[in-house]
Protein backbone atom coordinates (compact mmCIF):
# COMPACT_ATOMS: atom_id res chain seq x y z
CA UNK A 1 0.00 0.00 0.00
CA UNK A 2 1.47 3.22 -1.28
CA UNK A 3 1.83 5.65 2.00
CA UNK A 4 1.47 9.29 1.27
CA UNK A 5 4.06 11.31 1.78
CA UNK A 6 3.29 13.66 4.48
CA UNK A 7 1.40 11.00 6.14
CA UNK A 8 5.21 8.74 5.70
CA UNK A 9 7.16 11.85 7.04
CA UNK A 10 4.34 12.42 10.20
CA UNK A 11 5.01 8.76 11.18
CA UNK A 12 8.60 8.49 10.84
CA UNK A 13 8.49 11.64 13.05
CA UNK A 14 6.58 10.18 15.86
CA UNK A 15 8.25 7.27 15.69
CA UNK A 16 12.07 8.97 15.73
CA UNK A 17 12.10 11.44 17.74
CA UNK A 18 9.35 11.23 20.18
CA UNK A 19 6.15 12.94 19.15
CA UNK A 20 5.96 16.56 20.81
CA UNK A 21 2.41 16.76 19.78
CA UNK A 22 -0.24 16.84 22.61
CA UNK A 23 -4.42 16.18 22.05
CA UNK A 24 -6.26 18.75 24.06
CA UNK A 25 -7.36 16.12 26.06
CA UNK A 26 -3.88 15.77 27.61
CA UNK A 27 -4.50 19.49 29.11
CA UNK A 28 -7.84 18.11 30.29
CA UNK A 29 -8.24 17.24 34.32
CA UNK A 30 -8.57 13.36 35.17
CA UNK A 31 -12.99 13.28 35.74
CA UNK A 32 -12.72 15.61 32.23
CA UNK A 33 -10.77 13.03 30.08
CA UNK A 34 -12.89 10.57 31.93
CA UNK A 35 -16.15 12.08 30.49
CA UNK A 36 -14.85 12.00 27.08
CA UNK A 37 -13.58 8.57 27.21
CA UNK A 38 -16.68 7.08 28.97
CA UNK A 39 -19.22 6.41 26.06
CA UNK A 40 -21.78 6.58 28.84
CA UNK A 41 -20.87 9.67 30.20
CA UNK A 42 -19.70 11.54 26.74
CA UNK A 43 -22.41 14.10 25.60
CA UNK A 44 -21.22 13.91 21.94
CA UNK A 45 -22.68 10.13 21.90
CA UNK A 46 -26.40 11.75 21.99
CA UNK A 47 -25.53 12.98 18.74
CA UNK A 48 -23.76 9.63 18.01
CA UNK A 49 -26.68 8.04 18.12
CA UNK A 50 -28.59 10.53 16.69
CA UNK A 51 -26.34 9.98 13.11
CA UNK A 52 -26.61 6.35 13.44
CA UNK A 53 -30.32 6.45 12.80
CA UNK A 54 -30.17 9.22 10.33
CA UNK A 55 -27.67 6.99 8.15
CA UNK A 56 -30.88 4.84 7.95
CA UNK A 57 -33.33 7.69 7.37
CA UNK A 58 -35.69 7.89 4.42
CA UNK A 59 -35.94 11.00 3.22
CA UNK A 60 -38.61 12.51 1.14
CA UNK A 61 -37.12 11.51 -2.02
CA UNK A 62 -37.52 7.23 -1.14
CA UNK A 63 -33.56 7.15 -0.55
CA UNK A 64 -30.87 6.81 2.37
CA UNK A 65 -27.90 7.74 2.94
CA UNK A 66 -26.72 3.65 3.53
CA UNK A 67 -28.12 2.68 0.37
CA UNK A 68 -24.65 4.04 -1.15
CA UNK A 69 -22.98 4.03 2.18
CA UNK A 70 -23.41 0.58 3.50
CA UNK A 71 -21.53 -1.72 6.40
CA UNK A 72 -18.24 -0.51 7.05
CA UNK A 73 -17.65 1.71 4.12
CA UNK A 74 -17.18 4.95 6.14
CA UNK A 75 -14.77 3.66 9.02
CA UNK A 76 -11.96 6.20 9.19
CA UNK A 77 -13.38 8.71 7.03
CA UNK A 78 -13.40 11.62 8.96
CA UNK A 79 -9.13 11.48 9.30
CA UNK A 80 -9.38 12.30 5.47
CA UNK A 81 -10.86 15.45 5.03
CA UNK A 82 -10.70 18.01 3.95
CA UNK A 83 -9.70 16.45 0.52
CA UNK A 84 -10.26 17.67 -2.87
CA UNK A 85 -13.64 17.19 -4.67
CA UNK A 86 -13.20 18.03 -8.07
CA UNK A 87 -10.88 21.10 -8.41
CA UNK A 88 -11.97 22.53 -4.86
CA UNK A 89 -11.14 21.63 -1.41
CA UNK A 90 -14.64 20.08 0.24
CA UNK A 91 -14.64 19.59 3.97
CA UNK A 92 -16.55 16.80 5.89
CA UNK A 93 -19.19 18.81 6.74
CA UNK A 94 -19.47 20.26 3.28
CA UNK A 95 -19.33 17.11 2.09
CA UNK A 96 -22.02 15.57 4.43
CA UNK A 97 -24.34 18.89 2.88
CA UNK A 98 -23.12 17.83 -0.59
CA UNK A 99 -24.90 14.27 -0.18
CA UNK A 100 -27.59 15.34 2.05
CA UNK A 101 -28.52 17.57 -1.19
CA UNK A 102 -27.91 16.02 -4.70
CA UNK A 103 -28.81 12.12 -3.00
CA UNK A 104 -31.28 12.98 -0.85
CA UNK A 105 -32.87 16.15 -1.90
CA UNK A 106 -32.62 17.70 1.86
CA UNK A 107 -32.04 21.55 2.10
CA UNK A 108 -28.06 22.16 3.14
CA UNK A 109 -27.68 23.29 6.52
CA UNK A 110 -24.02 24.44 7.55
CA UNK A 111 -21.12 22.78 9.71
CA UNK A 112 -23.33 23.22 12.69
CA UNK A 113 -26.96 22.28 11.43
CA UNK A 114 -28.55 19.54 13.44
CA UNK A 115 -28.06 16.91 11.29
CA UNK A 116 -24.85 17.49 9.92
CA UNK A 117 -23.75 17.62 13.44
CA UNK A 118 -25.28 14.20 13.92
CA UNK A 119 -23.63 12.93 11.03
CA UNK A 120 -20.00 14.31 11.35
CA UNK A 121 -20.33 13.24 14.65
CA UNK A 122 -21.57 9.82 13.82
CA UNK A 123 -18.58 9.43 11.35
CA UNK A 124 -16.10 10.78 13.74
CA UNK A 125 -17.46 7.96 15.82
CA UNK A 126 -16.22 5.28 12.56
CA UNK A 127 -13.36 7.16 12.99
CA UNK A 128 -11.53 6.91 16.54
CA UNK A 129 -8.42 5.73 16.64
CA UNK A 130 -7.78 5.91 12.69
CA UNK A 131 -3.90 8.46 12.30
CA UNK A 132 -5.29 11.92 10.73
CA UNK A 133 -3.98 11.62 6.90
CA UNK A 134 -4.30 14.95 5.17
CA UNK A 135 -4.47 14.89 1.36
CA UNK A 136 -1.22 15.07 -0.38
CA UNK A 137 -2.98 17.25 -3.26
CA UNK A 138 -3.89 20.01 -0.83
CA UNK A 139 -0.65 21.57 -0.28
CA UNK A 140 -1.06 25.47 -1.65
CA UNK A 141 -4.50 25.12 0.63
CA UNK A 142 -2.12 24.33 3.51
CA UNK A 143 0.14 26.81 2.63
CA UNK A 144 -2.30 29.36 2.75
CA UNK A 145 -3.64 27.97 6.16
CA UNK A 146 0.03 28.43 7.44
CA UNK A 147 0.20 31.64 6.80
CA UNK A 148 -3.20 32.52 8.58
CA UNK A 149 -1.85 30.53 11.27
CA UNK A 150 0.70 33.49 11.91
CA UNK A 151 -1.25 36.35 10.79
CA UNK A 152 -2.20 38.36 13.79
CA UNK A 153 -5.84 39.11 13.96
CA UNK A 154 -8.31 41.80 16.23
CA UNK A 155 -7.90 44.65 18.61
CA UNK A 156 -5.72 42.37 20.69
CA UNK A 157 -3.36 41.22 17.61
CA UNK A 158 -2.69 38.06 18.25
CA UNK A 159 -2.03 35.33 16.29
CA UNK A 160 -2.93 31.33 16.57
CA UNK A 161 0.27 30.71 16.81
CA UNK A 162 1.61 32.84 19.73
CA UNK A 163 -0.76 30.93 22.04
CA UNK A 164 -1.22 27.29 20.72
CA UNK A 165 2.61 26.81 19.14
CA UNK A 166 5.08 29.32 21.12
CA UNK A 167 2.79 29.38 24.93
CA UNK A 168 0.43 26.16 24.96
CA UNK A 169 1.36 24.36 28.60
CA UNK A 170 1.11 27.71 29.88
CA UNK A 171 -1.95 29.27 31.58
CA UNK A 172 -4.19 31.81 30.62
CA UNK A 173 -6.57 32.71 33.22
CA UNK A 174 -5.89 29.89 35.24
CA UNK A 175 -6.78 27.37 32.26
CA UNK A 176 -3.66 25.38 30.63
CA UNK A 177 -3.77 26.65 26.76
CA UNK A 178 -3.40 23.58 24.53
CA UNK A 179 -1.83 22.84 21.27
CA UNK A 180 -5.13 23.43 19.27
CA UNK A 181 -4.76 20.02 16.95
CA UNK A 182 -8.44 19.12 15.24
CA UNK A 183 -8.17 15.64 16.59
CA UNK A 184 -11.68 15.49 18.06
CA UNK A 185 -14.21 17.40 16.07
CA UNK A 186 -17.13 18.05 16.05
CA UNK A 187 -16.30 18.38 19.71
CA UNK A 188 -18.88 19.03 22.96
CA UNK A 189 -17.41 21.89 24.14
CA UNK A 190 -18.87 22.60 28.11
CA UNK A 191 -18.40 26.35 26.84
CA UNK A 192 -21.33 25.74 24.56
CA UNK A 193 -23.34 23.21 26.42
CA UNK A 194 -23.62 21.62 22.99
CA UNK A 195 -21.79 20.26 20.00
CA UNK A 196 -19.90 22.20 17.53
CA UNK A 197 -17.65 21.98 14.74
CA UNK A 198 -13.94 23.18 14.21
CA UNK A 199 -15.55 26.27 12.34
CA UNK A 200 -17.40 27.21 14.80
CA UNK A 201 -14.41 27.07 17.49
CA UNK A 202 -12.12 29.15 15.53
CA UNK A 203 -15.21 31.62 14.79
CA UNK A 204 -15.03 31.35 18.53
CA UNK A 205 -10.91 31.71 18.55
CA UNK A 206 -11.20 35.12 16.13
CA UNK A 207 -13.82 36.65 18.60
CA UNK A 208 -11.62 35.97 21.54
CA UNK A 209 -9.70 38.19 20.19
CA UNK A 210 -11.89 40.92 19.08
CA UNK A 211 -11.53 40.37 15.39
CA UNK A 212 -14.48 40.32 12.80
CA UNK A 213 -14.98 36.38 11.40
CA UNK A 214 -14.44 35.56 8.49
CA UNK A 215 -17.51 35.89 5.89
CA UNK A 216 -19.83 32.77 5.83
CA UNK A 217 -18.49 30.19 2.63
CA UNK A 218 -14.74 32.27 2.83
CA UNK A 219 -11.77 30.09 1.98
CA UNK A 220 -9.82 31.11 4.70
CA UNK A 221 -11.99 28.47 6.76
CA UNK A 222 -11.20 25.66 4.22
CA UNK A 223 -7.32 27.14 4.54
CA UNK A 224 -7.36 27.31 8.38
CA UNK A 225 -8.94 23.43 8.11
CA UNK A 226 -6.95 22.12 5.86
CA UNK A 227 -4.01 22.91 7.39
CA UNK A 228 -4.29 22.36 10.90
CA UNK A 229 -5.22 18.62 9.69
CA UNK A 230 -1.96 18.72 8.12
CA UNK A 231 -0.42 20.34 11.07
CA UNK A 232 -2.11 17.21 13.30
CA UNK A 233 -1.07 14.18 10.50
CA UNK A 234 -0.25 11.09 12.20
CA UNK A 235 -2.17 11.93 15.28
CA UNK A 236 -5.08 9.78 16.15
CA UNK A 237 -8.68 10.89 15.98
CA UNK A 238 -10.21 11.13 19.06
CA UNK A 239 -13.59 9.94 17.95
CA UNK A 240 -16.43 13.27 19.49
CA UNK A 241 -14.09 14.58 21.91
CA UNK A 242 -14.95 16.79 24.93
CA UNK A 243 -13.22 20.08 25.74
CA UNK A 244 -13.79 22.71 28.60
CA UNK B 1 -36.33 18.75 16.58
CA UNK B 2 -35.96 15.13 17.84
CA UNK B 3 -35.21 14.47 21.36
CA UNK B 4 -31.73 12.93 22.11
CA UNK B 5 -31.66 10.09 24.52
CA UNK B 6 -28.53 7.99 25.65
CA UNK B 7 -29.66 5.24 28.22
CA UNK B 8 -27.09 2.64 29.60
CA UNK B 9 -27.91 -0.45 31.56
CA UNK B 10 -25.77 -3.88 31.70
CA UNK B 11 -27.07 -6.40 29.31
CA UNK B 12 -27.45 -9.02 31.45
CA UNK B 13 -27.85 -8.82 35.41
CA UNK B 14 -27.84 -11.40 38.12
CA UNK B 15 -31.23 -11.81 40.15
CA UNK B 16 -30.19 -9.73 43.26
CA UNK B 17 -27.24 -8.26 42.14
CA UNK B 18 -26.88 -4.31 42.24
CA UNK B 19 -26.52 -2.76 39.03
CA UNK B 20 -25.54 0.72 37.45
CA UNK B 21 -28.09 2.94 35.40
CA UNK B 22 -27.35 6.06 33.31
CA UNK B 23 -29.88 7.73 31.44
CA UNK B 24 -28.75 11.61 29.50
CA UNK B 25 -31.35 12.79 27.76
CA UNK B 26 -30.08 16.36 25.33
CA UNK B 27 -31.86 19.82 27.24
CA UNK B 28 -30.50 23.03 27.05
CA UNK B 29 -31.18 23.42 30.49
CA UNK B 30 -31.46 26.87 29.95
CA UNK B 31 -31.52 28.25 33.66
CA UNK B 32 -33.47 32.07 33.12
CA UNK B 33 -30.42 34.06 34.12
CA UNK B 34 -28.34 33.65 30.83
CA UNK B 35 -27.89 37.51 29.17
CA UNK B 36 -29.49 37.20 25.72
CA UNK B 37 -26.84 40.18 24.39
CA UNK B 38 -30.02 42.63 24.14
CA UNK B 39 -30.53 43.50 27.73
CA UNK B 40 -32.45 40.74 28.77
CA UNK B 41 -32.12 37.36 29.52
CA UNK B 42 -33.06 34.23 27.88
CA UNK B 43 -35.83 33.04 29.36
CA UNK B 44 -35.67 29.47 31.36
CA UNK B 45 -36.49 26.53 29.96
CA UNK B 46 -35.55 23.48 32.08
CA UNK B 47 -36.01 19.84 32.76
CA UNK B 48 -38.28 19.92 36.24
CA UNK B 49 -38.68 15.60 36.96
CA UNK B 50 -36.84 12.92 36.07
CA UNK B 51 -38.43 9.41 37.01
CA UNK B 52 -37.87 5.77 36.34
CA UNK B 53 -40.25 2.93 37.06
CA UNK B 54 -39.95 -0.70 36.81
CA UNK B 55 -42.85 -2.63 35.48
CA UNK B 56 -44.75 0.48 36.65
CA UNK B 57 -43.44 1.04 40.47
CA UNK B 58 -41.24 3.76 40.95
CA UNK B 59 -37.64 3.08 41.72
CA UNK B 60 -35.93 6.26 41.61
CA UNK B 61 -37.08 10.10 41.10
CA UNK B 62 -35.33 13.36 40.84
CA UNK B 63 -36.09 16.81 41.20
CA UNK B 64 -34.03 18.97 38.94
CA UNK B 65 -32.95 22.72 39.30
CA UNK B 66 -31.03 24.84 37.14
CA UNK B 67 -27.75 23.78 38.43
CA UNK B 68 -27.97 20.98 37.22
CA UNK B 69 -25.73 20.99 33.57
CA UNK B 70 -27.47 21.45 30.00
CA UNK B 71 -28.37 17.56 28.50
CA UNK B 72 -28.41 16.34 32.13
CA UNK B 73 -27.23 12.91 32.90
CA UNK B 74 -28.72 10.76 35.70
CA UNK B 75 -26.40 8.07 37.17
CA UNK B 76 -27.96 5.57 40.21
CA UNK B 77 -27.86 1.88 40.98
CA UNK B 78 -31.37 -0.59 41.13
CA UNK B 79 -31.45 -4.26 42.22
CA UNK B 80 -33.80 -6.29 40.34
CA UNK B 81 -35.32 -10.03 40.66
CA UNK B 82 -36.59 -10.59 37.75
CA UNK B 83 -36.56 -9.49 34.13
CA UNK B 84 -38.94 -6.43 33.01
CA UNK B 85 -39.27 -3.64 31.67
CA UNK B 86 -37.67 0.14 33.22
CA UNK B 87 -39.11 3.38 31.66
CA UNK B 88 -37.71 6.90 31.81
CA UNK B 89 -39.73 9.81 32.16
CA UNK B 90 -38.74 13.25 31.87
CA UNK B 91 -40.67 16.97 32.76
CA UNK B 92 -40.12 20.13 32.19
CA UNK B 93 -41.18 23.67 31.46
CA UNK B 94 -43.39 24.48 27.99
CA UNK B 95 -45.08 20.90 28.54
CA UNK B 96 -42.21 19.10 27.44
CA UNK B 97 -42.84 15.52 28.52
CA UNK B 98 -40.46 12.80 26.58
CA UNK B 99 -40.62 8.64 27.57
CA UNK B 100 -38.80 5.75 26.99
CA UNK B 101 -38.77 1.90 27.83
CA UNK B 102 -36.05 -0.65 28.18
CA UNK B 103 -35.81 -4.32 28.57
CA UNK B 104 -34.20 -5.40 31.98
CA UNK B 105 -32.99 -8.81 31.57
CA UNK B 106 -32.20 -11.03 34.62
CA UNK B 107 -31.16 -13.81 34.83
CA UNK B 108 -30.31 -16.43 37.36
CA UNK C 1 -15.86 49.47 29.24
CA UNK C 2 -19.10 48.19 29.63
CA UNK C 3 -18.68 45.18 27.21
CA UNK C 4 -15.73 44.30 29.51
CA UNK C 5 -17.42 44.35 32.87
CA UNK C 6 -20.30 42.34 30.56
CA UNK C 7 -17.95 39.70 29.33
CA UNK C 8 -16.33 39.23 32.99
CA UNK C 9 -19.66 38.84 34.28
CA UNK C 10 -20.85 36.43 31.77
CA UNK C 11 -17.31 34.21 32.33
CA UNK C 12 -18.41 33.71 36.09
CA UNK C 13 -21.67 32.54 34.84
CA UNK C 14 -20.07 30.33 32.24
CA UNK C 15 -16.88 29.20 32.60
CA UNK C 16 -14.72 28.24 35.96
CA UNK C 17 -12.06 25.67 37.04
CA UNK C 18 -13.01 24.24 40.72
CA UNK C 19 -10.70 23.31 43.50
CA UNK C 20 -12.37 21.83 46.51
CA UNK C 21 -11.24 22.58 49.82
CA UNK C 22 -13.27 20.91 52.89
CA UNK C 23 -15.89 23.18 54.39
CA UNK C 24 -14.60 24.89 57.24
CA UNK C 25 -16.70 28.19 58.07
CA UNK C 26 -20.55 28.26 58.62
CA UNK C 27 -22.44 29.22 55.61
CA UNK C 28 -23.92 31.75 54.58
CA UNK C 29 -27.81 32.50 56.06
CA UNK C 30 -29.77 31.74 52.31
CA UNK C 31 -28.24 27.97 52.54
CA UNK C 32 -28.45 27.20 55.83
CA UNK C 33 -32.32 28.45 56.05
CA UNK C 34 -32.72 25.91 52.59
CA UNK C 35 -31.11 23.30 54.69
CA UNK C 36 -33.56 24.12 57.83
CA UNK C 37 -36.84 23.84 55.65
CA UNK C 38 -35.72 20.69 53.87
CA UNK C 39 -34.55 18.97 57.22
CA UNK C 40 -37.30 19.82 59.24
CA UNK C 41 -37.20 19.16 63.06
CA UNK C 42 -33.96 17.09 62.41
CA UNK C 43 -30.71 18.62 62.77
CA UNK C 44 -28.17 17.44 59.87
CA UNK C 45 -25.10 15.78 61.56
CA UNK C 46 -21.95 15.36 59.62
CA UNK C 47 -21.24 11.89 58.73
CA UNK C 48 -22.63 8.69 56.44
CA UNK C 49 -22.85 11.25 53.49
CA UNK C 50 -19.35 11.27 51.19
CA UNK C 51 -19.55 14.53 48.82
CA UNK C 52 -17.41 13.50 45.61
CA UNK C 53 -16.29 16.45 43.03
CA UNK C 54 -13.72 16.22 41.44
CA UNK C 55 -10.97 18.34 42.90
CA UNK C 56 -9.86 20.53 39.81
CA UNK C 57 -12.39 21.12 37.06
CA UNK C 58 -12.07 22.96 34.01
CA UNK C 59 -15.20 24.56 33.04
CA UNK C 60 -18.42 25.63 36.00
CA UNK C 61 -20.52 24.74 33.11
CA UNK C 62 -20.48 20.80 34.04
CA UNK C 63 -19.26 19.88 36.98
CA UNK C 64 -19.29 16.16 37.96
CA UNK C 65 -20.24 14.96 41.01
CA UNK C 66 -21.71 11.78 43.17
CA UNK C 67 -23.01 11.76 46.61
CA UNK C 68 -23.06 8.05 47.96
CA UNK C 69 -24.49 7.37 51.66
CA UNK C 70 -23.38 4.55 53.71
CA UNK C 71 -27.32 2.32 54.32
CA UNK C 72 -27.63 -1.12 54.39
CA UNK C 73 -30.73 0.06 51.92
CA UNK C 74 -32.77 -2.61 53.65
CA UNK C 75 -36.42 -2.17 54.29
CA UNK C 76 -36.20 -1.44 57.90
CA UNK C 77 -32.88 1.25 57.12
CA UNK C 78 -32.55 3.02 54.33
CA UNK C 79 -32.04 5.99 52.76
CA UNK C 80 -35.24 8.21 51.64
CA UNK C 81 -34.01 11.27 49.91
CA UNK C 82 -30.50 12.89 49.06
CA UNK C 83 -30.57 16.46 48.36
CA UNK C 84 -27.94 18.86 47.05
CA UNK C 85 -27.94 22.78 48.01
CA UNK C 86 -25.30 25.26 46.64
CA UNK C 87 -24.41 28.38 48.61
CA UNK C 88 -23.73 31.09 45.74
CA UNK C 89 -25.56 30.35 42.51
CA UNK C 90 -29.00 32.47 42.10
CA UNK C 91 -31.09 29.36 43.84
CA UNK C 92 -30.22 27.22 46.46
CA UNK C 93 -31.81 24.06 44.98
CA UNK C 94 -29.23 22.27 43.08
CA UNK C 95 -30.68 18.34 43.48
CA UNK C 96 -33.44 16.30 45.28
CA UNK C 97 -33.79 13.05 44.41
CA UNK C 98 -35.90 10.31 46.45
CA UNK C 99 -34.80 6.74 46.94
CA UNK C 100 -35.70 3.64 48.27
CA UNK C 101 -34.15 -0.12 49.53
CA UNK C 102 -35.38 -0.99 45.66
CA UNK C 103 -32.15 0.85 44.63
CA UNK C 104 -29.15 -1.57 46.60
CA UNK C 105 -27.28 1.45 47.46
CA UNK C 106 -27.73 4.73 48.12
CA UNK C 107 -25.68 6.56 45.33
CA UNK C 108 -25.94 9.09 42.58
CA UNK C 109 -24.05 10.76 40.12
CA UNK C 110 -24.95 13.93 37.98
CA UNK C 111 -23.53 17.15 36.46
CA UNK C 112 -23.76 20.60 38.24
CA UNK C 113 -23.19 23.97 37.43
CA UNK C 114 -21.14 26.65 39.90
CA UNK C 115 -21.01 29.92 38.99
CA UNK C 116 -18.63 31.35 41.57
CA UNK C 117 -16.43 30.05 44.86
CA UNK C 118 -18.94 28.49 47.20
CA UNK C 119 -20.22 25.77 49.68
CA UNK C 120 -22.35 23.10 48.57
CA UNK C 121 -23.95 20.54 50.65
CA UNK C 122 -25.09 17.21 49.93
CA UNK C 123 -27.67 15.65 53.05
CA UNK C 124 -29.53 12.43 53.08
CA UNK C 125 -32.75 11.54 54.76
CA UNK C 126 -32.89 8.48 56.32
CA UNK C 127 -36.09 6.02 57.02
CA UNK C 128 -35.34 6.76 60.97
CA UNK C 129 -35.58 10.13 60.28
CA UNK C 130 -32.11 11.38 60.75
CA UNK C 131 -30.41 13.78 58.43
CA UNK C 132 -26.68 13.31 57.60
CA UNK C 133 -24.60 15.64 55.34
CA UNK C 134 -21.26 16.36 54.27
CA UNK C 135 -20.17 20.16 53.32
CA UNK C 136 -17.25 20.88 50.95
CA UNK C 137 -15.61 24.39 49.78
CA UNK C 138 -15.49 24.66 46.16
CA UNK C 139 -12.60 27.50 44.47
CA UNK C 140 -14.12 28.89 40.95
CA UNK C 141 -11.71 30.18 38.76
CA UNK C 142 -11.92 31.80 35.36
CA UNK C 143 -11.70 30.16 31.82
CA UNK C 144 -9.34 31.14 29.55
CA UNK C 145 -11.20 32.24 26.39
CA UNK C 146 -14.56 33.58 26.81
CA UNK C 147 -16.75 33.91 24.00
CA UNK C 148 -19.01 36.63 23.31
CA UNK C 149 -22.90 36.58 24.09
Amino acid sequence: MRVPGLLLAALLALGASGDARKSGIDFMSPSLQAMQRDDAQNPGQLWVREGQALMARVAANGQRCIDCHAGAALDGVAARYPRLDGRRAITLAGRIDQCRERRLGLAPQGSDGDEVLALSAWLAQRSRGTPIAPDPRLADLRQRGAQLWRQRFGQLNLACTQCHDERAGQRLGGAPIPQAHATGYPIYRLEWQTLGSLERRLRGCLTGVRAEPFAPGAEEWLALEAYLMGRAAGLAHEGVAVRP
Amino acid sequence: MTVRTLIVVPPAIRRGDVFNVRATIGHPMETGHRSDGAGGVVPRDILRRFECRLDGNTVFRATLYPAIAANPIMAFTLRAERSGNLTFTWEGDRGFRHSETVALNVGA
Amino acid sequence: MARRIEVRRRALLAGAAVFVLPAARAAEPELAEAIRAWAGGATPREGRVTFDIAPLVDNGNAVPITVRVQSPMSAADHVTEIVVFNERNPQRDVLRVQLGPWNGRAELATRIRLSTSQQLVALARLSDGSVWQQRVEVLVTLAACIEGA
